[in-house]
């Protein structure tokens, strides 16, 4: 029978059929503060054991200061939870990469470069954005907290199986629209909950034509549209970002690993549950405009009218939203004021995303009313950009540089916004308050990120290609 | 404070309750907890910032905003929370679940949830109910017309009655029989150890 490349991860790690559903083998488990102390704690409880700290790896990210090493930078809360992962992951033999350590990172920045995310794989980890590592053609998720202690515990996951959507994205790009673009205008088509119990394969010749990091990008917001997972086949461009990386395979190992990896993609004639498709050439540079990230428009466009949406549902979440967001239908996105802007995040704090930015950052400063942060996604990105003096171009704009971590996407440091602050933001979620209560998020590219800092209201990043 | 990772003692069977209408699709886990409440490294405490961005005017929780519904005086003491659909979308935090139950919700009756979150319940002895839109109207309307009616859930049934109404939901089974029987997944999972153990010894060396 003809099978996805879902079907192929799923089966391959069945440990045990426990009536329609299955209980899986987890080849990676990656942690960190804010949502493994009580599992931990629950082992402790129950006098159980952390199975495969071999399998299992920590970071640092989403609690830590931006402007210090220090792991009290952010107060006693922020410390305490710190240091309880790095009390817990010494208690249990797993290694972790600390505030300042070379390989520490944002999660699913981290893992990646590392060559700790290989094809096939099922990975999770206690944060919705594992489906970042799809990219790889690894069955990745994110997991709750309970779910934590049973793969610490067992290594495995009871899981149903998922529905599966294939998104098909086909054609040449037009110049100056990015991989977020792609995703969030998928995400606007089929909506904020479009994909709920599926698990979303990306194809067609323009996925195949993303780099590696504009994959992940894509991949990291299959969740944005209620997916379980999102996945990407393995190709030659993976294989060749995989070679050499630390925790890669090599020699012998590495030719039996890519022998295996080949056989990872869906029959040709593999039934998929929802198809659905796009034509890259109506993709624009995309902004959200409301509370959710299927409420997005084209730059050039209107925000839309409530009275538009035909769904009941929609309309009263755009009544809602417009009303939270301070705006008004028909308005144009180049009249609206920002004056904040945050580049970094799991979904755009990589060194490709680094460069897009500086492209547009050397053409000019940032407006005055304006304040931009950069943060890269890791300490390797950081030192890479630094080699490539992208910190300078930023500096000598007006960004302010800072230390990796999660920063400004949520916030759970010291990065948040005010009341009616008005971000255009490289992260992955706009919803009410997330970067702080009563601001307002704009979901964009690093390049359009760059470009709404230089303007100092949304601008078309189609009118700074191509410019020196 | 009554939820446990794994409860190994108690079990949902049939609740009956009062309901609060939550009346708004795409309830993200950012509203039902926001982030300055996740540095906690327990599992406690959480109910009293359940919804804190709409329940409360001020940043130290001292004016309770009048509008919102869970401070109506007619919904206090309620039990089964009624929403929408996509409840629980966004981050990935147990948190959600932990700070509901805390407040003392023990029921979550949506159109739809996300996946994660609906896994976070079952973990929790809260249980999600999924009903049809059109269902979920009449609930609530039975509750605009009398906030204090009374409304059962009967998992063992999958049944959720009241007034005359008797509405059937769908549950996995698994799911189902953890929920009833409060049974401790891991310890359940652990007794497959052969299993997991031969899997493992099955695996090329270059995999990990």
């Amino acid at each position: 029978m003809s099978t996805t490349l879902y079907d192929k991860i799923f089966q391959a790690h069945i440990v045990d059929e426990i009536g329609d559903d299955a209980l899986l083998y987890i080849d990676r488990h990656l942690i960190h503060e804010v949502t493994s102390p009580q599992a931990f704690d629950g082992l402790v409880q129950k006098g159980r054991k952390v199975r495969r700290p071999d399998l299992t790896f920590a970071t640092m990210d989403h609690s830590i200061s931006t402007r210090s090493l220090a792991i009290d930078a952010c107060g006693p809360a922020n410390k305490l939870q710190l240091q309880t992962l790095a009390d817990n992951c010494a208690a249990n033999g797993i290694e972790l990469f600390p505030v300042g350590h070379q390989k520490q990172g944002i999660v699913h920045v981290m893992g990646p470069e590392l060559g700790l995310i290989k094809p096939g794989m099922t990975v999770v980890c206690g944060d919705s954005h594992t489906a970042t590592h799809g990219a790889f053609g690894a069955l990745a998720f994110g997991i709750g907290t309970s779910q934590v202690e049973h793969v610490f515990a067992t290594q495995t996951l009871k899981q149903s199986k998922a529905k599966c959507m294939k998104v098909e994205v086909t054609g040449a790009r037009p110049l100056g629209v990015t991989a977020k673009d792609i995703i969030l205008a998928i995400i606007g088509k089929i909506g904020h909950a479009g994909a709920t119990g599926c698990v979303i394969e990306y194809c067609g010749d323009t996925i195949e034509g993303l780099s590696m990091e504009e994959r992940m990008t894509v991949c990291n917001m299959s969740i944005e549209a209620g997916a379980k997972a999102g996945l990407i086949a393995p190709d030659q461009k993976t294989f060749e970002y995989l070679e050499g990386r630390e925790y890669a395979p090599k020699g012998a190992d590495w030719d039996a690993a890519v022998a295996y990896w080949k056989t990872l993609k869906s029959d040709a004639d593999a039934n998929f549950d929802v198809v659905v498709e796009l034509a890259a050439k109506d993709i624009a540079p995309q902004v959200t405009w409301g509370t959710n990230p299927g409420q997005v428009i084209g730059v050039n466009q209107p925000i839309p009218a409530p009275e538009n949406f035909s769904d009941p549902i929609d309309r009263d979440s755009a009544v809602k939203a417009l009303k939270y967001m301070d705006l008004k239908a028909g308005q144009k996105l180049s009249d609206l004021t920002v004056n904040h802007v945050f580049i970094g995040s799991c979904t755009n704090g990589r060194i490709e995303d680094m460069r897009a930015a500086a492209e547009i950052a050397k053409q000019g400063k940032v407006a005055s009313h304006v304040t931009a942060i950069v943060v890269p996604g890791s300490v390797t990105v950081k030192a890479q950009a630094e080699a490539e003096q992208l910190d300078k171009v930023f500096l000598e704009a007006g960004f302010e540089w800072r230390l990796p971590g999660c920063s400004m996407c949520l916030g759970m440091n010291d990065d948040i916004l005010g009341q009616g602050d008005r971000c255009a933001s490289t992260s992955n979620r706009n919803f009410e308050g997330r970067q702080g209560r009563g601001a307002r998020t704009h979901l964009v590219s690093p390049a359009m990120a760059a470009a709404a800092a230089l303007a100092g209201h949304f601008a078309d990043t189609r009118d700074f290609v191509g410019n020196d | 404070m009554s939820n446990q990772t794994n409860p190994a003692t108690t079990g949902i069977s049939v609740h009956t309750g009062h309901v609060v209408p939550l009346n708004q699709a795409n309830v993200d886990t950012d509203q039902i907890i926001p982030k300055q409440f996740l540095t906690s490294v327990t599992k406690s405490g959480y109910g009293k910032h359940l919804f804190h961005d709409w329940r409360y005017l001020d940043l130290h929780e001292q004016e309770p905003n009048p509008d919102f519904v869970l401070n109506k005086p007619e919904h206090q003491g309620a039990s089964i929370l009624l929403t929408r659909e996509n409840f629980g979308c966004g981050s990935s935090r147990e948190h959600a679940p932990w700070s509901l139950d805390d407040y003392g919700f023990k029921v979550v009756i949506a159109t739809s949830f996300a996946d994660i979150f609906y896994g976070n319940c079952i973990n929790n002895s809260l249980l999600p109910v999924k009903l049809e839109s059109t269902e979920i109207d009449a609930l609530f309307e039975a509750v605009a017309q009398d906030p204090a009616c009374q409304v059962i859930v009967d998992l063992p049934q999958q049944e959720v009655r009241f007034n005359d109404q008797v509405i059937a939901f769908d549950i996995a089974v698994h799911h189902k029989n953890n929920l009833i029987k409060g049974l401790d997944a891991i310890g359940q999972t652990l007794e497959l150890d052969s299993k997991i153990k031969a899997f493992e010894e099955k695996q090329p060396a270059w995999k990990y």
